[in-house]
């Protein structure tokens, strides 16, 4: 099995058409199981092995997935789709019961394929932030302002994740930015490894910007590093000033938080410095920003914010 | 819908090594969870027998091993009992505790066939 997003151990044909974009959902894959068991592709090394096999398809051949971890489908430039996969199907044998120590987190797997895009992104001068906040704080909007008022001084290219659709990934390419939309299908947010197979989609120049757009999900999200500089949270001042306590995980994980939609404070309760204390409770260092996407209000120091990272990142040449 | 996916991700590490090891199945599976991880065990339960269908581990015990959560308190010096991820410190109340167990989720070993 691929990641953590549950996609199937079986081969899937490759899509016929390589659509270009659009809707990643109802295209015509034969749900076909090839009955030969692949070889799995963890029957070797130690602990500390790189994973490296399952990020490379250089395969000859018809199959686009000849190893033990398929179950995503790539759409050409536009979609991947992490919710096509079939369940896996394992024939058990027998020999003798014994006890083999393991002792790996869980989540080692996608640190492993973290640490790999964090190589690769530092070794290209990409600056790359991860978006994370409840669904409907205004994530997209505030990237759609942002790639347009950054656009140019830096290329920025654009990771979109959401369940389904490309909805947003078309946004973004309205501006002119280079997008791909990756589909988690049944999974709650991206990980390391679909971002690994994005960045290899997208080939992101050097010193470009990429920012990722998470999965709408205040929860799962903040487990799961992708090889970003930073995860920004965005909270805007139609939710909670106590977000930050009820779903603590996020705002700890993050380094800058966005309060956005500032331009409706003046027709809410929402207490500003309540929720700057709150976030502060649980993460002493994170940084805040007041920001209206709409209005455009906060929205040089955040570009201030990010120039300032981004030139300390940059390689020469 | 998160623990299905840490439960994928755990079978997935849990028959990666069980194959390493020559083994053709899985009969226990013991994990390390702590009280302030991210899981939630009764989730994680209620996933095991789904994602292990068709599986090495498909009919095998999932045991858990419960690590209960501990910080140290910045204020009193010492290392206290807390019972939720960034809670008080039980004696003063204060919320300068870093966590310093209790986090665990870890595949700790395997019974295999």
């Amino acid at each position: 099995m691929c990641t953590v997003c549950g996609c199937g151990t079986q081969s899937l044909e490759q899509p016929a058409d390589a659509k270009a974009q659009g809707e990643a959902q109802g295209h015509a894959h034969h749900p076909h199981s090839h009955p030969h068991d692949h070889a799995h592709d963890h029957a070797h090394g130690d602990h500390d092995h790189s994973h490296g096999h399952d990020r490379h398809h250089d395969h000859d051949g018809d199959h686009h997935h000849a190893h033990g971890d398929p179950g995503h489908h790539h759409h050409g430039a536009g979609v991947i789709d992490y919710g096509g996969g079939l369940a896996g199907v394992h024939a058990p044998g027998l020999s003798q019961e014994r006890i083999v120590k393991i002792e790996r987190d869980i989540l080692s797997k996608n640190n492993d394929y973290a640490r790999a895009n964090r190589a690769r992104l530092i070794g290209n001068g990409n600056f790359a932030l991860n978006f994370v906040s409840s669904p409907g704080s205004g994530k997209t909007t505030l990237l759609v302002r942002a790639i347009e008022e950054l656009k140019a001084r830096h290329t920025i290219y654009v990771i979109e994740g959401d369940q389904q659709t490309s909805n947003d990934a078309d946004r973004i390419r309205a501006t002119g930015a280079a997008a791909l939309q990756i589909n988690t299908g049944k999974g709650c947010h991206l990980d390391a490894h679909m971002v690994g197979h994005a960045l290899e989609a997208l080939a992101p120049p050097r010193n470009a910007l990429l920012f990722v757009e998470n999965v709408g999900n205040l929860v799962c999200p903040s487990a799961f590093d992708l090889g970003e500089a930073h995860k920004v949270v965005v909270l805007s001042v139609t939710e909670g000033e106590d977000k930050p306590l009820k779903y603590p995980d996020m705002f700890a994980a993050a380094d800058l938080m966005l309060l956005n939609k500032s331009d409706l404070l003046p027709h809410l309760d929402f207490d500003v410095g309540a929720c700057f204390a709150a976030a502060l409770r649980v993460n002493p260092n994170l940084q805040m920003l007041t920001i209206s996407a709409k209005t455009g209000e906060g929205m040089q120091a955040l570009y201030a914010w990010i120039d300032a990272r981004a030139a300390r990142i940059a390689v020469a040449g | 819908m998160h623990e299905m996916s840490l439960m994928e991700s755990l079978i997935d590490l849990a028959e990666g090594e069980a194959r390493k090891h020559g083994a053709s199945r899985i009969s226990v599976i013991r994990v390390e969870l702590g009280a302030l991880s991210h899981v939630d065990p009764h989730s994680l339960r209620f996933c095991f027998d789904a994602v292990t269908r068709g599986s090495l581990a498909e009919g095998a015990r999932f045991d858990t091993i419960d690590i209960p959560g501990a910080g140290w308190c910045l204020d009193c010096s010492k290392e206290v009992a807390i019972m939720e991820r960034f809670g008080a410190c039980p004696d003063c109340g204060g919320h300068h505790v870093q966590m310093t167990r209790g986090d665990e989720f870890r595949l700790l070993e395997l019974e295999v066939l």
